[in-house]
This record gives C-alpha cells, sequence and structure tokens, in this order.
C-alpha cells in the first residue's frame, strides 16, 4: 500500500473514532442541563440522581473526544500539508475561531462543572454547565462550517492555485451549511437519547427500577420521539440540498448510473464499478424521482455524466442504506415506546432488550451518515478545488503503516474501556441506596 | 522601517509569530507543571497520588488547549513552516499523541474502572506523562539545531528530553508544594531539591554545548553585543537557583507562608530558558531554514483571526483566572456532588 491509501485510511480511522464522543457529549451537555432545570423546578432529587449519574458518562465521553480530536487537528499538518497550502486561508481562520471561542470556554468550565459542585454558587454551576453545553455546541458550528465549505465552497476567490477569502459571510453560511448542521445536531439528539435509555434499561433490567430511572427512560423515549421524525424531515432537505449542489453524490447514494425521468428508488443492488451497473437490484419505480424532485417523473442525474468525477458507489450506497435503516429503526422503537408509556403498563421486558440492544444505535446511523457525506465528495477534497490524492505528504510509506497500526490498536483499547466502564458504572450506580447518593 | 512594513500588513507575521511564542511558552508552562505532577506519580501511596491528581484535575484540559491553539495558529499563519515541522517529527509527534490520547483517558478511567482496573490506569497514567515529556524535550532538540540529522543531533535530542522531563517535575513538584500539605508537602518540597539541579546542570550543559552542535547558533552567541546576553542569561538563572535552594531549605515556614515562592521560580527559569531558546534563533521560524516573514499566510485572513484573538482574548484570561480563583487553596478530593 502507498502512503496516499495508508494516510486516508489513518484518516478516516481517527474521524471515525472522535465523533463517536462529540456526537454524544454535543447533546449530553443540554440533557444535564435539563435534569438540572427540572429540579431547579420540581425540587425532585431524581433529577439530581440522573444528573449525577450521566455527568460521569459526559466526563468519561468529553475526554476521549478531546484527546482524539487534538490528534485530528495534528494530522493536517503530518498527513495532509497540501490541505492547508491551498485552502489554508479558509480553513485557518475556521479553526482558530473554534479553539478561541469553544475549546476553552468549554475546557475550562468542565473543571468546575465537575469538580465545582460545592465550591460554587448553584446559579454559576449552572452557568458552568451552560456554557459546557454551549462550548460543545459552538465548536461543532464552526468545525461544521468548515466540513460544508469543502463540500460546497462560496464566498472565496482562487489567485494562484490558493484560495483567498472573498465573504466570509458566504464562507460559514456557505449553501449546505444549515441543512448539515442540523442534521447532524439532531443526530446527537437522537444518539444520546438512545445511548441513555439503553444505560437505564441495562440498570432496570438488573433491578433498579428507582423513580431515576423510570423517569429517565419517560424523558429520553419522548426525546427520541420527537427528534426522530423531525431528523427525517432535515434529513429529506439535505438530500434534496445534496442534489443542488453535489448531484454526483446523491447518484452514488442512489447507484443511478443514468440520468432519468422518473428514477427508481433502489433498495438492494451490488454497485458494479467496472461495468457501471449494477447486479440483483430491487427498486421501486419513480420514488427515486418523487423524493429527489417531489415529482414522479422528475429528472435525476445520474453516475455516467460524471465519469472520473464521482465517488466510489459501493460505500456510499451502502452507508446510505444502513443510516436510513438504523434511523427507521430509532423512530419505530420511539413510537412503539411512547404507545407502551400512553398504555401505562410498565415497561415489558422485551422493550427493555430492544432499547439495550440500540445503546450504541446512534453511533451506527452517525458514522454511516457521515460516510456517506465524506466519501460522498471523493474523489475532491475541497469540492472542485483540491483532490485528495494531490493534498497528501510526501512520507514513506511504513512511516505510517507504524503509526495507523499504533492508532488502531490504541483505539481498540479505548472502545473497549469505554464501553466496559459505561455498564460498569451503571452497575455500581445499581449497588448505591438512593440515600447514600443523596448524601453524598 | 518602510511604510509599507504596516500599510501592506507585513507586521502581520511577526504578531503571530509573538502570539504563537507566547501560546507555546504558556503551554510549556500550564501543561509542564501538570505533566510534572505526572511524572512524580509513581512511587506514592493511592491517597498520595488522588490528592496529586486531585491538584490538577480541574485545570489539565485547559492547559492542553494551549498546545492545540499553538499548533492551530502555526498551522494557520505559517503553513509552509507547520508543513517543514510536523514531516520532520512524524514519528515523535505520534508517540506524543499516543501517549496524550492515554493520559487524557486516564484521569477518568482510574476512577471509573473496576477497583482491580485502576492500577493499570494509575501507571498508564505515569507512563504516558513521562512519554509527553520525552517526545516533546526531543522535538524541541531536533527543532533547536534545525532538524540535521546524525548520532550527535540524536544524542543532542534525546539529552533534550531528558532535561523537559526534568523541568516538567520541577513545576511539578513546585506546584504541588503549594497546593498540598502534611507528608505530600514535605515529600514534594524534597523532589524539587533534586529536580532543580538536575534541571539547572542539564541546562547549562545543554547551552555550552549547542553552539558546537549548530555552528549558527555558534555565530549568533559569540558575537558582540550578544555575548553580554550569553553572560547574564546563566547568571541570572544561577541566582535564581541559588534562591530556591534557600527558599526549599526553610520550607515548609509556619502558616504555610511562601507556599507558592518555588513555583514562582521555577516558571521564571522556564520562561528565562524560553526566551534564551528563541532569542537563538530569530528571526528564523525554522531554525537555519526559514525566515518568519518567508512563510506567513495571506494577511487578509491573519487579519481576521488577530481580530477575533483581540475579542476572546480577555474573556479567556478572565475565566481562566476565574477557574484558578474556584480552586484556590489546598487540593480537595475531587468529587462530582
Amino acid at each position: 500500500m502507498d502512503e496516499f491509501l495508508l494516510s486516508r485510511i489513518q484518516f478516516a480511522t481517527n474521524i471515525t473514532f472522535h465523533i463517536l464522543f462529540p456526537t454524544i457529549t454535543i447533546s449530553l451537555g443540554w440533557l444535564l442541563l435539563f435534569f438540572k432545570w427540572r429540579y431547579s423546578r420540581t425540587q425532585e432529587y431524581l433529577w439530581m440522581e440522573l444528573y449525577f449519574y450521566f455527568t460521569k458518562v459526559f466526563a468519561l465521553s468529553f475526554s476521549l473526544g478531546v484527546v482524539s480530536g487534538v490528534t485530528m487537528s495534528f494530522q493536517f499538518g503530518t498527513n495532509w500539508p497540501g490541505y492547508m497550502n491551498t485552502v489554508g486561508n479558509i480553513a485557518g481562520p475556521l479553526l482558530a475561531y473554534e479553539v478561541l471561542t469553544a475549546f476553552f470556554l468549554e475546557a475550562t468550565f468542565l473543571g468546575v462543572m465537575l469538580y465545582g459542585f460545592r465550591r460554587v454558587p448553584a446559579w454559576f454551576h449552572s452557568l458552568s454547565t451552560f456554557l459546557v453545553a454551549g462550548g460543545t455546541t459552538l465548536s461543532a458550528f464552526w468545525i461544521l462550517a468548515l466540513d460544508s465549505w469543502m463540500q460546497t465552497p462560496t464566498g472565496h476567490v482562487m489567485i494562484d492555485g490558493v484560495a483567498h477569502a472573498e465573504s466570509w459571510w458566504d464562507i460559514v453560511f456557505n449553501p449546505s451549511m444549515p441543512y448539515r448542521l442540523f442534521h447532524t445536531l439532531i443526530g446527537s439528539g437522537l444518539t444520546v437519547a438512545f445511548l441513555a435509555a439503553g444505560l437505564l434499561a441495562y440498570r432496570y433490567l438488573k433491578g433498579d427500577k428507582r423513580p431515576a430511572v423510570l423517569t429517565g427512560l419517560k424523558t429520553t423515549i419522548i426525546l427520541a420521539a420527537i427528534l426522530g421524525p423531525l431528523q427525517g424531515i432535515v434529513g429529506d432537505l439535505h438530500g434534496v440540498n445534496t442534489r443542488d449542489y453535489q448531484p454526483q453524490k446523491l447518484a452514488a447514494m442512489e447507484a443511478l448510473w443514468e440520468s432519468e425521468e422518473g428514477a427508481p428508488f433502489v433498495l438492494f443492488a451490488i454497485p458494479d464499478e467496472e461495468n457501471r451497473e449494477n447486479h440483483m437490484e430491487i427498486a421501486i419505480p419513480k420514488l427515486g424521482s418523487l423524493i429527489i424532485t417531489r415529482d414522479p417523473n422528475g429528472h435525476v442525474q445520474g453516475l455516467n455524466d460524471f465519469e472520473g468525477e464521482n465517488p466510489r458507489v459501493g460505500p456510499v450506497f451502502w452507508s446510505f442504506r444502513v443510516m436510513l435503516g438504523v434511523g427507521g429503526l430509532m423512530i419505530a422503537t420511539a413510537f412503539l415506546g411512547l404507545y407502551l408509556l400512553w398504555k401505562k403498563r410498565g415497561w415489558p421486558p422485551f422493550f427493555l432488550k430492544l432499547l439495550l440492544a440500540m445503546t450504541f444505535s446512534g453511533w451506527v446511523g452517525s458514522v454511516a451518515g457521515w460516510y456517506v457525506t465524506e466519501i460522498g465528495r471523493q474523489p475532491w477534497l475541497v469540492t472542485g478545488i483540491l483532490k485528495t490524492k494531490d493534498a497528501v505528504a510526501d512520507l514513506p510509506p511504513e512511516h505510517v503503516a507504524v503509526t495507523l497500526t499504533a492508532y488502531l490498536v490504541t483505539y481498540s483499547i479505548l472502545l473497549v474501556a469505554y464501553i466496559g466502564s459505561l455498564f460498569y458504572l451503571s452497575r455500581k450506580e445499581i449497588a448505591t441506596p438512593s440515600k447514600e447518593l443523596a448524601a453524598s | 522601517m518602510n511604510s509599507d512594513f504596516f500599510q501592506n500588513g507585513e507586521w502581520l507575521p511577526f504578531v503571530f509569530a509573538f502570539l504563537i511564542g507566547l501560546s507555546m511558552l504558556l503551554y510549556a508552562v500550564l501543561d509542564g507543571y501538570d505533566i510534572g505532577v505526572g511524572l512524580l506519580s509513581r512511587s506514592v501511596s493511592s491517597e498520595q497520588r488522588d490528592r496529586m491528581i486531585a491538584s490538577i484535575g480541574p485545570f489539565w484540559d485547559a492547559n492542553e488547549t494551549w498546545l492545540v491553539l499553538g499548533v492551530g495558529l502555526l498551522l494557520v499563519a505559517f503553513p509552509a513552516a507547520h508543513g517543514v515541522v510536523l514531516t520532520n517529527l512524524y514519528l515523535p509527534v505520534a508517540l506524543m499523541m499516543i501517549a496524550l490520547i492515554f493520559r487524557g483517558v486516564s484521569f477518568d478511567f482510574r476512577k471509573k474502572v473496576a477497583p482491580e482496573a485502576q492500577a493499570k490506569w494509575n501507571h498508564i497514567f505515569f507512563w504516558s506523562s513521562l512519554g509527553i515529556a520525552l517526545s516533546q524535550g526531543y522535538m524541541l532538540g531536533r527543532f533547536m539545531i534545525g532538524f540535521q540529522i546524525g548520532l550527535i543531533s540524536e544524542l543532542f535530542a534525546i539529552f533534550f528530553g531528558l532535561l523537559v522531563v526534568a523541568g516538567y517535575a520541577l513545576m511539578g513538584s513546585c506546584w504541588l508544594i503549594m497546593k498540598t500539605e502534611g507528608e505530600l508537602q514535605k515529600k514534594s518540597i524534597s523532589w524539587a531539591k533534586r529536580a532543580i539541579l538536575i534541571m539547572v546542570a542539564g541546562a547549562l550543559l545543554s547551552s555550552a554545548v549547542a553552539p558546537f552542535v549548530d555552528t549558527r547558533i555558534y555565530d549568533r552567541m559569540f558575537s558582540f553585543p550578544e555575548i553580554t546576553l550569553l553572560i547574564a542569561m546563566p547568571l541570572i538563572s544561577v541566582i535564581l537557583t541559588l534562591l530556591m535552594r534557600f527558599i526549599l531549605a526553610i520550607l515548609p515556614l509556619e502558616g504555610d507562608r511562601l507556599n507558592w515562592m518555588p513555583f514562582a521560580i521555577s516558571v521564571s527559569i522556564f520562561v528565562l530558558g524560553f526566551l534564551g531558546l528563541v532569542y537563538s534563533f530569530y528571526p528564523y521560524i525554522i531554525p537555519g531554514q526559514l525566515k518568519i516573514v518567508e512563510a506567513s499566510a495571506a494577511p487578509a485572513s491573519l487579519k481576521v483571526i488577530l481580530i477575533g484573538t483581540g475579542v476572546v482574548l480577555p474573556f479567556m484570561v478572565g475565566y481562566t483566572a476565574l477557574a484558578y480563583w474556584i480552586f484556590r487553596g489546598k487540593a480537595q478530593e475531587l468529587r462530582y456532588d
């Protein structure tokens, strides 16, 4: 393997590992704030039990997000110097603003939020929690502005092959940015809703039926039932935006080779890059056009219009189907949960086991979604401006192989430790009686 | 200096070089003390270790962010220099990253895993702290001599790695003198006594050797009027060291007076050493290869960042100070509730 492929695999490994944790912390911060707010309104201690329990989950997730994020920021320089040399004038300020406005804020107030409960007044502790949640969200704003600009660049001029900023408004609020931002934020909310529901279901199944667990389950199910359909709508709008600005990505998502009026929606297929056709295709006629153009006979561009400029179809097509599948399963589960809440007959074991099985479903959905959008941008690193292969560093392949192996080992250890700790913490929580929790 | 200097934004690279230097110095001092605490966490009782880590728990994350800012600004303002630095240091950077990853998570894991696994994470905490200090010192050494290759350069860089370990351990022990009491404070005083000797001996030795490893440093140092500085810097260091020795000998005082003095002196020594380093290669951003003016990005983008920095910086200073004030005094047990 050459350094290009190795560097790509290494970056994909890092970004895949990294995104798991911000996906949790972005929304979990707000959920913690919600718990604190409910406590201040109701004075029911169960809200604080929920707060302290999920603070531990937050702290663990946050530290994993920080360390893997630092690694990524270094990799721009170590493996992809062409990126900064070409679009540094755009990417630089956006990354700098992320560090300046978000990283320091969240890192500093995280200390107060975690360890300052007895040292500061209650209002200031809530303010700290708010600033941590706000910081993580602001961080997401800047990084998604940059990622979206790489997808659909506007507001710049090219001088001697280097991008220069012309309108920062157009750069930040580029055409795909609002859709990607909301799609990601809602995805984070769903990830947290199912993570929290799964961990609480685990406690319930292990015999912990305290009010905090019941209230927590109810809260997260309602949250999932609100966000699920909302995500469907925003995702659909995001797709339409992709049709307008990145038609080659959309064609790959649908595995549509020839441009067509009344394109089908492909449920299953094995895309064949070489012969540019699908094998074993199962499709619903006209549905593709209906979704994409709002018209069953609408015109949809196929991959053959973009030969040499389109991403590999298989990974994009399949990631998209995984994302849709997980999303559908989430919505179905949330609505089943609502129905059970409405029936008021308690939580049946099969449903709790379903929730437990779906603890990390948000991770699967989020990663699949990111693969669609990032692999879908290939062969470009920045659409129309810089190809990925032109940005890679000229490193000895064996050096990249060494570091890639080290990262893979490190991340595997951490992932096992992280998941193990979450369930260990839940068991420890079960062993601690409510009274002690209140006193401690 | 002509008027173009101000009109064409030619001053911007120098402002950014200053900001990068400042971030790196703040990083070395702030993360330096908390990594130093990690270096000292090996042969102590588990109660003492908890207290030591409690003294840095609320701060380490923000401390580390200065590295992200410093390297980030280098990336943004001097992409060419950033590329040279990071591709030359590809493997040590990776080693530092892995160590940073393990250290960052061990703060949480060491208390959140099952009791039988906690010892493992305490080991990881120590070894990753050591890995970070060594790799940072090694990289600094390589950078200092313009990434020359060869056995002498390698040895020089490794020596610098050990020097940074001693320096961080010094700041860590001085931090603990300030933040702990009783047995642990006494232990910290004796750590500091040992670290200051190693640190200063190493610093003097490296200053003496550096001009011969790299002739540019020689030219720089042994010409008039620079030679006066060459004499002044070690002199001030020696005075500070003697002062430190004296303070350490009389501590702890009644009512814990002057417990902040060793930390203040150790920071001063660090700042002094840093200024000496910067002086030895200014106006180059990569010693011997790339000057500050040659390596910078477009002025328009730098201005955008500068405006943001100007607006945000006062808030950052404010809330950082606030955090240190909230967690003032002796370290207490870390708890969420």
